[in-house]
């Protein structure tokens, strides 16, 4: 299993956000991409999902474009981002069920509900997304990412909105992830403990002039 | 592709059920709309007669522009529309199973409200069979057609109004066709002809206009 | 000879350059040409008298909306298919000339119908198809000016017009099929009795004329689109010192 760029380049607008990333990740590897706001650590993550075309290079599944290898990559691969794609007017079972549904997945209420549980979601799962709060509508989302049993996770802020003890979960979520052979692409402006996880730091930006250094290092200084 | 089709469409039932406040406008749309033209054109029965086809299918095709703004964009603005896209399957089956559900949440009952609209135009049971065998087989097209329009202006500043401009026109065979049937029937000159026509609109309706709603869904995404 | 040469935006922009002044002379020369033919040469019709002289502006008006359509469709789906950012720009650059001479056919088809028909607006087919053809332009550079994103925009407005370009026969089919059932046929406007050649040879002038313009003026708006989308490159910055 590997999952790799070949001179990935990706412009928004006028800007060009990157161009000539070279990355390889194995089973067994988180990913952590870094990088300030706005410097396309978002767009890097819908170029891996697929959800958007690059300027230039290709995205590989196993060395072979992820266009060309659609089906297979899309079975493999769950994206979580900043909308969670939880619907208000379903329950939080519903809205799993749902999310496997479309991955061509089948579970029953049983199979789902003692993950709702391990989620902390087990006071509300009759209850409709829309009363929950934010960060437990964002459990739902991370819930059906737990069912559907994806190899690959691509996650977006995964840490965003979750409480002290949901990022203690997290951590641990993703460390079984890897050990157990799972793959993790992920951003965070959060710390994040990850020992015994085998991290590899992505560092993404523009290729930076020597006036942008220069003014970074003195505002850095101030 | 079935589980996904089937989940896709039992999946926009299932909110609809939830929110039946947001169907039911646009056939009260249609509802008024035709009830409205017999107060402004006087309640001459000849008269009425003569323009029922007509305003019956105009009134369908702005029901249709009414629902038809939400039919991505909901989605869209919670995330749930990146997930479909991440399915292994094509957006082209995600934008058949989008606009069969929309058929069946409003074209469907269009068959059903039509009959007795047509009483108010004092259209003789004949007629109004044709009207409905029309209606059948044209509000697939509002559906199909209407969804390429959804998906092109997905998130944009003035959606709606402009989905009106980019589909209305697009609508002209199926509009023509379809009150061509009722007026033909009336003119005693049968209706086989429009009708055949009207099959073979949607017939091909139903073979590109899905293709281009999912490569536009793709390109709105991006 | 290699294609990928020329579709390169700067190597593009020098050339389209350099053909507007020729392709915008020889406009003026055709139309100067083909209205003298048109006003002075051709003879008088006998039925319909001088007001038939405006099919001459008439008819290669609404051929060119038409081809103007049928080339932009083209220019989408090389665009779609072998992702050249500049066939968009030929599309976006067309469609504004394309909705001018779709005007122009619908407001000398009113004003040749006044004396033909009595009236400036019958259910006429052609008329009728015209407009919708029109509503088609409105709405696409209706939709290109909505979308920010220029890539978007693109494509989007790619998509759009090859699903008309695929439904204008269908709609001409269906305006032909519903102008036939309502008033039975009217009276054609390309139907002028024993067309003399004359006429052909001023409507073809002006038509030739009318392609001309079209290319400079498109011509003239490429080079402004790929100066807005290029002007962070070198070459864009040279080109606007120069100019």
């Amino acid at each position: 299993m590997r999952l790799s760029t070949h001179n990935l380049a990706c412009q928004r607008g006028d800007r060009r956000l990157f161009s000539g990333l070279q990355m390889d990740l194995y089973a067994g590897q988180l990913l952590l991409v870094q990088g300030g706001n706005g410097r396309g650590k978002t767009s890097f993550l819908r170029l891996l999902a697929g959800l958007s075309q690059p300027e230039a290079g290709e995205v590989r599944w196993n060395g072979e474009s992820i266009s060309r290898t659609r089906e297979a990559y899309y079975q493999t691969m769950v994206y979580l981002a900043h909308a969670n794609g939880v619907k208000d007017d379903l329950t939080p079972v519903e809205n799993v069920q749902i999310h496997v549904g479309l991955r061509g997945q089948k579970r029953t209420q049983a199979e789902i509900e003692p993950v709702l549980v391990r989620m902390g979601l087990a006071a509300c799962l009759d209850l409709p997304a829309r009363v929950l709060s934010f960060g437990q509508r964002r459990r739902v989302a991370l819930a059906g990412l737990l069912v559907s049993g994806a190899m690959l996770w691509i996650l977006d802020e995964p840490l965003t909105g979750l409480d002290v003890r949901g990022v203690a979960e997290m951590e641990t979520l993703l460390r079984e992830h890897v050990q157990a052979g799972g793959m993790v692409v992920m951003t965070t402006h959060q710390p994040l403990r990850l020992q015994g996880v085998d991290t590899v730091p992505l560092q993404i930006g523009p290729l930076m002039q020597v006036d942008d250094l220069v003014s970074e290092s003195a505002s850095a200084e101030a | 592709m079935w589980r996904f089709l089937i989940t896709v469409i039992r999946r926009d039932l299932l909110l609809a059920a939830r929110r039946k406040g947001d169907w039911l406008t646009s056939q009260f749309f249609f509802v008024m709309v035709v009830s409205l033209f017999p107060l402004g054109i006087g309640a001459d029965p000849e008269q009425l007669r003569r323009v029922a086809g007509g305003v019956l299918w105009v009134a369908a095709l702005l029901a249709s522009l009414l629902s038809l703004q939400r039919l991505y964009a909901d989605d869209h603005r919670d995330g749930s529309l990146e997930q479909m896209l991440l399915s292994p399957q094509p957006a082209l089956i995600l934008a058949l199973g989008k606009a069969t559900a929309h058929w069946l949440i409003f074209g469907l009952p269009l068959l059903v409200i039509a009959p007795l609209l047509g009483l108010q135009f004092a259209l003789p049971p004949d007629v109004i069979g044709t009207l409905v065998i029309s209606l059948a087989i044209g509000t697939p097209i509002l559906s199909l057609l209407g969804g390429v329009g959804a998906a092109l202006t997905l998130g944009l500043r003035g959606g709606g109004t402009l989905l009106t401009l980019l589909i209305l026109p697009l609508y002209v065979p199926a509009l023509i066709f379809g009150a061509g049937a009722v007026d033909g029937i009336l003119a005693g000159m049968g209706a086989e002809a429009q009708l055949s026509l009207l099959g073979a609109f949607m017939g091909l309706c139903l073979l590109l206009a899905p293709w281009v709603t999912g490569a536009a869904l793709r390109v709105s995404v991006d | 000879m290699n294609l990928y040469h020329y579709a390169a935006p700067a190597t593009f922009y020098r050339m389209a350059g350099r053909w507007i002044p020729w392709l915008s002379w020889g406009a003026g020369l055709l139309t100067a040409m083909g209205l003298y033919i048109s006003f002075f040469v051709a003879p008088t019709d006998f039925q319909q008298g001088e007001a038939y002289r405006i099919i001459f502006i008439h008819v290669p008006a609404a051929w060119m909306s038409m081809f103007i359509y049928l080339v932009m469709a083209f220019w989408c789906a090389i665009g779609l298919a072998f992702n050249t950012r500049l066939s968009y720009l030929m599309a976006r650059a067309l469609a504004p000339t394309g909705a001018l001479f779709c005007f122009l056919a619908l407001w000398t088809g009113a004003l040749w119908g006044k004396p033909m028909w009595g009236a400036w607006w019958v259910g006429d087919a052609r008329l009728t198809s015209q407009l919708i053809l029109l509503f088609l332009y409105v709405g696409i550079m209706a939709l290109w000016a909505a979308i920010d994103d220029p890539k978007r925009g693109d494509r989007a407005g790619a998509l759009l017009i090859l699903v008309g370009a695929v439904n204008v026969p269908i709609i001409y089919f269906s305006v032909k099929w519903w102008n036939t059932l309502h008033q039975g046929s009217s009276i054609n406007l390309m139907k002028a009795p024993s067309m003399a050649t004359t006429m052909l040879v001023g409507m073809l002038v002006m038509a030739i004329a009318a392609w001309l313009y079209t290319i400079a003026v498109a011509f003239v708006r490429v080079r402004g689109l790929i100066l807005e989308r290029e002007r962070h490159t070198d070459w864009a910055q040279e080109a606007l010192k120069e100019a």
